[in-house]
C-alpha cells in the first residue's frame, strides 16, 4: 500500500550540490560581493591584517546580532542590548576605578549584572505578559538612567589596559601573521558558541519552535517561559560582551551602545530572521552583522559622507525584508 | 413578484473537487423563499462546502447556482451579501471591541457632511434589531465583546437583515445556544420566512431541525441523497439516511481479549470547570471510543487528562501510580501523547522542518543544553527515517518544512512526533479530520498497530462510523459529563442518543439493551 | 448614601468609558502630591507648576497622538523622531529669521511630512514590511540625509514664531491649546468620521475588514500620513522653543521610543484595534507628573529615567498580567 517516497540520499551529487547552492542563505554572496567591492578599493582590506581589522571592529555588532537572535526566532526584541552596553562600559570605569588589579572580578561583576538584565526581561516577558518590545524598552530607559545615576552625569576615570586588551590589544607574537587581534578571538569563540547552541543543541530547536508556534511547544513539553527567560539572558551576555570589546576600542563613552540594539535586530533581519519569531539563522545572522559593517566600510572607501551611510542601510534593510516578503508570498 | 413555486436560490449538478477528496458530487437542491430548509449530514458529508459556494467563498468546478432565476458567479462574499444572500457562520465576523452599531454597518456608515451621522446609525442600527426581535435587548452602543453568544448571533442576523438579503444561511446556528436561546432563533426564524425570506441551516441536532425546518435536505459523503417536507419523515428515519450506509469503509478488526492488558489510566471522579464527575479507566491494548456533540465535553477531557486544564479534583492513577498531571510536560514524561483537533494551531510547526517537527517532544524530556541529533537520538540515529517509513509520509526530504506537505502527512507528522517519544498512552481528538480517504485507512491502520504494540488509545471523533469502526469500547459525553459507555459495535443511534441527551431514561434502557 | 459603594463607583467609571489608564494617572497624581507634601516644599498643586507639567508634555504628546493612529491599525512608526528633527533644521533652515518666509516654511515641512508619511504607509501595506523595520528603515534614511547635510544648529526662528512655545493667551499657554486642539481633533476624527472607524475595524481584524469590504491599505497608507504630520507639529514646536534647530533634537528627546510608550501605557494595545488618544493623554501626563514631581523632590535625573522606565513596564503590566494570550 506504501508508495516509498524518494529518499534525500538517493540523489546525485550534483543536484545536492545545486539543492545545497540553492539553499545559501543570500547574505553570504552579498557579504563577498561587499568584500569584493572593498577589496577593489583597498586591496589592503583584503589582507590578513586589515581584514582582521575589519572584524575587530565589527566584533561587538556580530557579538550582540548573535545574542539578539536567539530573542528574534522566539518571536520576541529586546531593545535593551545597546544601553546595557553602555552600562558595561560605564561600570567597568567605575569598578575598576583605575586599579588594574580590579579588572577581573569587575568583569564578574558585569557579568552579573548583565544576567539580572536578562533574567528580569524575561520574567517581565514571560510572567507579566508585557510584550517584549515595550518590557525592554522599558529596561533601554531605566538603564540608561542606571548609568547615568552611576557616574554622576559625567564618566570618571579611563578603562585600564588589562581590561582594554580585549577590545583593542593584539596577541604577539601569532603565527603566520604576527598579531592577532583579542577582539576576534573574542568573536570566533562568541560565534562559535552561539552556532553550536543554535544548531547543535537542543536550545535552538526548542527556540525556532517557541516562536513558529507557541501553543504546539507547549503541548509538545517545552516550557515556553524558561525558554523566553533564556534567550533574555542570552542576548544580555552578549551584550556585555560586546560592551567589554566596545569599551576596549572606544574607552569610556556614557553612549558606547547606542543605536547597536537597532542595528543587530537589522543584521538579524538582513540575514533571514523573521520578525515574528520561527526562522533564522544563527551563521547569517553574524554574516549579516558583519556584512552591515563591511557596507559602512565600503561607502567610507567610497568616500561617502559618513552620516549617508545611515541612509543606505536604511533603504538596505527595507529591501532585503521586502524582497523576503515578495518572496514568501509567492511561495505560498 | 416572488412565486412560492419558483425557488429563489438553485443549485444544479454542483461538483467540487479539493485535492483527494471529491467534497460535493453532483449535487442539486432548490430553495424556497418563505421556508426553512435545513441541511444535514454527518461531518464530511459537504455540507459547509455547499454553503461556502452559494456565498462565493469557493468556486465549483461544475455546475451552476441560479438566483431569482439568473446564473451568478460571486467571486466574493461581499458581492453576494450585496445581491441579497448572507451567511452566519459558526465562528462570527464580528469585531469585539466595536459596538453593535458599528459592526452592522461597517464600511456603509450613514454620513452627513463628511461624517458619520451618529443619529442615523443609531437609527438603522435600532431599526435592523428591532427586525429581530432585539431593540429591547440589545443597545446599539454596546461593545459585541459584552454579549452573549445568542446576542452576537442576533446582531449578525440583523447585519444580514441590513443588506436586504433574501436568503439567510446559518452554519450550525445553534451549536452554542442554551435551550431557551434556541426557543428565542426559533422564533425570530418563523419571523423571518413569515416575510418572505428563504433561511437554510446547517445542523446536526435533530430535535431542533423538526422544530424549526420545513423541508429537510439530506447529504452523505458530498453526495445528494434526498430532500423531503419534515412532516413526512422522521428523525430515526433522516439518521437512517445519514448514515445508513453499508460500512464499506475498511476499518482493522477490534482488540482481541488476550490482547487487552493493565489498566493504563484510571480517572475517578475528575471534574474541572468544564467537566463534572468523569470517571473512566482505559486499558493496555484497547481503544476506547469518545463520541458526543460539540461543547459536550470531548476535547476538555483530552485535555484534563494531557494537563492543558487539569483536573481539579477527583483522582488520577497512571499505570497503578497516583498522578497530578499539571501540565503537558509532565503528561509526555508520563509517556502520553496527544494529538490534537487542531492540527495547524496545536499540532504542527509550520515552518520547522520535518525532522525537528518528530523530534520536538522527545527533545523536550531531554536537557535543554543537550545535544541535538539531526536526524533522531542518541541511541537512536536514525529515528526519523524509521518513523518517516513507519507512518508512510510522503515527502521529498526529511528537511522538507511541514506547511508543505498535505493535510494527511502533516496528521502523520504529528502521530510520528509521539511515537519518537515512546508513548504507551495515546490520545487522538479528530485523528482523520480533514484528510482524504486514503490517509484515513492508513491512520486507522496506524491506530490499532498502536494498542497492538500495547499502547492504551482515547480517541475522540465526531464521525460516527469511525468512533464505531475502531472502538473497542465507547464512551458517549453530552454537557461535560459521561452519559454512558457502549461496547464494541454499539449503533449509531443508541450514541446518538446518549450524545443528545435529552432522552435519559432512553439512554439508560440503551445502554440496558446494549449490555 | 449606600449608593456610594466602592463596587458601585466602580461601575459607574466603566460606563462613563473613561479609559483605565486615568484610574493610574490620578495614583501617580495623588502620591506625587502626598510625597511633595512630606518631602518636597509642597507646591506641586500651585498654577505655575502644574501649567509648566502640562507644558512640558506637549512636545511628547502631539506626535504620540498620531502614533496612536498607526498602532490602532496595529502598525508602529519608529521614524517619528527623525522626522521631529528634519522638521526642526528645516524651519529654522528655511525660515532665517524672517516672519514672511514662515508660511512657505511651514507649508514645506508639512509637505515633507506628508511625503515621509506616504512612503512609510506604502512600504507597509503594498510590499507587506514588517511596520518595525520599514519605520526604523525610513528613519535612518532621513537621519543619514540630514546628518549629511546639516551639523549644528541653522537658521532661526523668527520672534513671532515663538510664540507657538512660549506665547500665552491670557493666562493660558498657547502650548497647551495646541496639545488640547489635536488631542480633541484627533478623538473626533476617531469617533466621527469613518476614517477614524475604518481604523479600528482594520486593527480589530484585517480579515473581517477586508470581507467586509473595506480597503484596507488606504486606512493603514492614510494612519501613517497623520502620524507623520504630528511629527511635523511637535517639530515646529520644538523648534520654536529652541529658537533653531539641531539635528539632533528628535533623537535626544525619544520621541519615537517614548510616544511609543505612552500610546500603550495610555491602553491602547499593542496588537491594535482597541484604544484611543484620550488615553494617550492621560499616558502623557502621567510622563509629565512623574518629571515634576522628580524635579520638585530633587530626584536625580538620571535616576528619574530609571524609575521612568520601571513605570512603563509596571503600567503596562497592569494591563497584561491577566490576559490569556501570552505576548511574544
Amino acid at each position: 500500500m506504501a508508495q516509498i517516497s524518494t529518499p534525500a540520499q538517493e540523489r546525485s551529487l550534483w543536484d545536492r550540490f545545486i539543492i545545497g547552492l540553492r539553499n545559501i542563505a543570500p547574505i553570504y554572496i552579498v557579504l563577498i560581493l561587499l568584500l569584493i567591492g572593498i577589496g577593489t578599493q583597498n586591496p589592503t582590506f583584503l589582507e590578513p591584517a586589515g581584514f582582521l581589522n575589519l572584524l575587530r571592529r565589527a566584533a561587538p555588532l556580530m557579538v550582540l546580532t548573535a545574542g539578539q537572535l536567539f530573542v528574534i526566532v522566539t518571536g520576541g526584541f529586546d531593545l535593551s542590548g545597546g544601553s546595557l552596553m553602555s552600562l558595561t562600559v560605564i561600570g567597568a570605569s567605575l569598578l575598576i576605578n583605575n586599579d588594574p588589579a580590579n579588572t577581573w572580578w569587575a568583569i564578574l561583576v558585569l557579568f552579573g549584572i548583565g544576567i539580572l538584565v536578562g533574567l528580569l526581561n524575561g520574567v517581565i516577558v514571560s510572567y507579566l505578559n508585557v510584550p517584549s518590545l515595550i518590557a525592554t524598552l522599558g529596561m533601554l530607559l531605566a538603564l540608561r538612567g542606571a548609568g547615568l545615576y552611576w557616574t554622576g552625569g559625567a564618566p570618571r576615570g579611563y578603562l585600564t589596559d588589562n581590561f582594554r586588551m580585549f577590545g583593542r590589544g593584539w596577541l604577539e607574537p601569532f603565527p603566520v601573521i604576527e598579531r592577532f587581534p583579542y577582539a576576534v578571538l573574542v568573536l570566533i569563540v562568541v560565534s562559535a558558541a552561539a552556532i553550536y547552541l543554535f544548531n547543535q543543541t537542543n536550545l535552538g530547536r526548542q527556540l525556532l519552535a517557541v516562536g513558529d508556534n507557541p501553543r504546539a511547544s507547549r503541548l509538545a513539553g517545552i516550557s515556553v517561559e524558561k525558554l523566553r527567560i533564556i534567550a533574555f539572558v542570552l542576548s544580555a551576555i552578549t551584550a556585555v560582551i560586546a560592551g567589554i570589546l566596545q569599551g576596549g576600542f572606544g574607552g569610556v563613552n556614557p553612549d558606547a551602545g547606542e543605536g547597536y540594539e537597532l542595528q543587530a535586530i537589522s543584521a538579524a533581519v538582513l540575514g533571514g530572521a523573521v520578525l515574528l519569531g520561527g526562522r533564522g539563522s544563527m551563521g547569517a545572522a553574524i554574516a549579516g552583522a558583519l556584512a552591515l559593517e563591511a557596507l559602512f566600510t565600503l561607502l567610507n572607501l567610497l568616500g561617502l559622507p559618513k552620516p549617508l551611510r545611515d541612509a543606505v542601510q536604511g533603504l538596505i534593510i527595507i529591501g532585503a525584508v521586502a524582497y523576503a516578503a515578495y518572496r514568501s508570498r509567492r511561495t505560498r | 413578484m416572488a412565486n412560492a413555486e419558483e425557488p429563489i436560490l438553485e443549485v444544479r449538478s454542483i461538483t467540487k473537487r479539493f485535492p483527494g477528496v471529491v467534497a460535493l458530487d453532483n449535487v442539486s437542491a432548490q430553495f424556497y423563499p418563505g421556508k426553512v430548509h435545513a441541511v444535514v449530514g454527518e461531518n464530511g458529508a459537504g455540507k459547509s462546502t455547499l454553503m461556502k459556494i452559494l456565498v462565493g467563498a469557493y468556486i465549483p468546478d461544475e455546475g451552476e447556482i441560479l438566483f431569482q432565476g439568473q446564473p451568478i458567479h460571486f467571486s466574493h462574499p461581499r458581492e453576494a451579501q450585496e445581491a441579497g444572500i448572507s451567511i452566519i457562520y459558526q465562528e462570527f465576523n464580528l469585531l469585539p471591541e466595536r459596538t453593535v452599531a458599528q459592526n452592522i454597518f461597517l464600511g456603509r456608515e450613514p454620513t452627513r457632511y463628511g461624517l458619520i451621522d451618529q443619529r442615523q446609525l443609531r437609527r438603522r442600527t435600532r431599526d435592523v434589531l428591532k427586525q429581530v426581535g432585539a431593540e429591547d435587548m440589545i443597545s446599539p452602543d454596546a461593545e459585541v465583546k459584552s454579549l452573549s453568544i445568542a446576542e452576537q448571533q442576533l446582531v449578525e442576523i440583523a447585519k444580514a437583515l441590513s443588506f436586504d438579503s433574501k436568503v439567510l444561511i446559518m452554519d450550525e446556528p445553534t451549536a452554542a445556544l442554551a435551550t431557551h436561546e434556541v426557543e428565542i432563533l426559533t422564533r425570530l426564524i418563523h419571523k423571518l420566512i413569515e416575510q418572505g425570506m428563504a433561511v437554510i441551516f446547517i445542523s446536526h441536532r435533530f430535535t431542533e431541525v423538526f422544530d424549526i425546518a420545513d423541508t429537510i435536505t439530506v447529504l452523505k459523503d458530498g453526495q445528494y441523497v434526498a430532500t423531503a417536507p419534515a412532516t413526512e419523515v422522521t428523525p430515526s428515519k433522516i439518521i437512517t439516511m445519514m448514515v445508513g450506509r453499508e460500512l464499506d469503509q475498511y476499518f482493522p478488526r477490534l482488540a482481541r481479549p488476550e490482547e487487552i492488558g493493565e489498566v493504563m489510566v484510571q480517572v475517578v471522579n475528575g471534574s474541572n470547570n468544564k467537566l463534572h464527575d468523569i470517571n473512566l479507566t482505559l486499558r493496555a491494548g484497547e481503544i476506547v471510543g469518545v463520541a458526543g456533540l460539540q461543547g459536550s465535553g470531548r476535547t476538555e477531557l483530552a485535555q484534563a487528562l494531557f494537563g492543558v486544564a487539569p483536573f481539579t479534583s477527583g483522582q488520577l492513577t497512571l499505570k497503578g501510580q497516583d498522578s497530578h498531571v499539571k501540565s503537558p510536560n509532565a503528561a509526555i514524561h508520563a509517556r502520553m501523547g496527544f494529538v490534537t483537533e487542531d492540527r495547524k494551531a496545536e499540532g504542527i510547526f509550520p515552518n520547522q522542518p520535518l525532522n525537528d517537527n518528530i523530534l520536538v517532544s522527545v527533545r523536550a524530556l531531554q536537557l535543554v543544553l543537550g545535544r541535538i541529533k539531526r536526524n533522531g537520538t542518541a541511541s537512536k540515529p536514525h529515528l526519523v527515517s524509521e518513523l518517516v517509513k513507519q507512518v508512510d509520509v510522503r515527502t521529498p526530504s526529511l528537511t522538507q518544512e511541514v506547511q508543505y506537505l498535505s493535510g494527511g502527512n502533516q496528521q502523520k507528522v504529528v502521530l510520528a512526533k509521539w511515537l519518537a517519544s515512546t508513548c504507551d498512552i495515546f490520545i487522538f481528538d479528530e485523528p482523520t479530520r480533514g484528510i482524504d480517504v486514503d490517509a484515513k485507512a492508513s491512520i486507522h491502520e496506524m491506530i490499532r498497530e498502536l494498542t497492538q504494540a500495547g499502547a492504551a488509545v482515547l480517541m475522540i471523533s465526531s464521525e460516527l462510523p469511525e468512533v464505531i469502526g475502531m472502538s473497542d469500547r465507547i464512551v458517549v459525553m453530552w454537557d461535560g459529563r459521561i452519559s454512558g459507555e457502549l461496547p464494541a459495535g454499539a449503533s449509531e443511534e443508541d450514541i446518538m442518543i446518549l450524545a443528545t441527551g435529552h432522552r435519559e431514561q432512553e439512554a439508560e434502557a440503551a445502554v440496558e439493551t446494549a449490555v | 448614601m449606600s449608593a456610594l459603594t466602592w463596587s458601585n463607583m466602580r461601575s459607574r467609571v466603566r460606563e462613563s468609558k473613561i479609559p483605565p489608564v486615568y484610574a493610574i494617572l490620578l495614583i501617580v497624581f495623588v502620591s506625587a502630591i502626598v510625597l511633595d507634601a512630606i518631602f518636597g516644599r509642597g507646591q506641586i498643586t500651585s498654577g505655575v507648576i502644574l501649567t509648566n507639567m502640562v507644558v512640558r508634555s506637549v512636545a511628547l504628546g502631539i506626535v504620540a497622538m498620531g502614533q496612536t493612529f498607526v498602532m490602532l491599525a496595529a502598525s508602529i512608526d519608529l521614524s517619528v523622531a527623525y522626522l521631529i528633527s528634519v522638521t526642526a533644521v528645516m524651519a529654522s533652515y528655511l525660515m532665517q529669521g524672517d516672519p514672511a518666509r514662515v508660511p512657505l516654511a511651514v507649508a514645506a515641512v508639512f509637505a515633507i511630512g506628508g511625503l515621509v508619511g506616504l512612503i512609510n504607509g506604502l512600504i507597509v501595506s503594498k510590499l507587506k514590511v514588517n511596520p518595525f523595520i520599514a519605520t526604523l528603515g525610513v528613519g535612518l534614511v532621513l537621519k543619514g540625509i540630514l546628518n549629511a547635510s546639516f551639523e549644528t544648529f541653522v537658521g532661526a526662528v523668527p520672534r513671532s514664531f515663538q510664540t507657538l512655545g512660549y506665547g500665552t493667551l491670557g493666562p493660558i499657554p498657547i502650548s497647551i491649546l495646541v496639545l488640547l486642539a489635536v488631542t480633541l481633533i484627533s478623538a473626533f476624527v476617531l469617533s466621527r468620521t469613518r476614517f477614524g472607524s475604518h481604523l479600528y475595524a482594520v486593527g480589530g481584524s484585517e480579515i473581517t475588514s477586508r470581507l467586509s469590504g473595506l480597503r484596507t491599505d488606504r486606512v493603514l497608507i492614510l494612519a501613517h500620513v497623520v502620524c507623520s504630520l504630528t511629527a511635523v507639529l511637535t517639530g515646529l514646536f520644538v523648534v520654536s522653543r529652541l529658537r533653531s534647530g539641531a539635528p539632533w533634537v528628535g533623537t535626544d528627546g525619544l520621541y519615537d521610543l517614548e510616544s511609543i510608550a505612552a500610546v500603550v501605557v495610555g491602553g491602547t494595545a499593542l496588537s491594535g484595534g482597541k484604544g484611543g488618544v484620550i488615553g494617550t493623554l492621560a499616558g502623557v501626563l502621567i510622563f509629565g507628573v512623574l518629571d515634576t514631581m522628580f524635579n520638585q523632590l530633587g530626584v536625580d535625573t538620571f535616576l528619574k529615567q530609571v524609575l521612568r522606565g520601571a513605570i512603563i513596564i509596571l503600567a503596562v503590566a497592569s494591563y497584561t498580567v491577566r490576559s490569556k494570550e501570552k505576548a511574544a
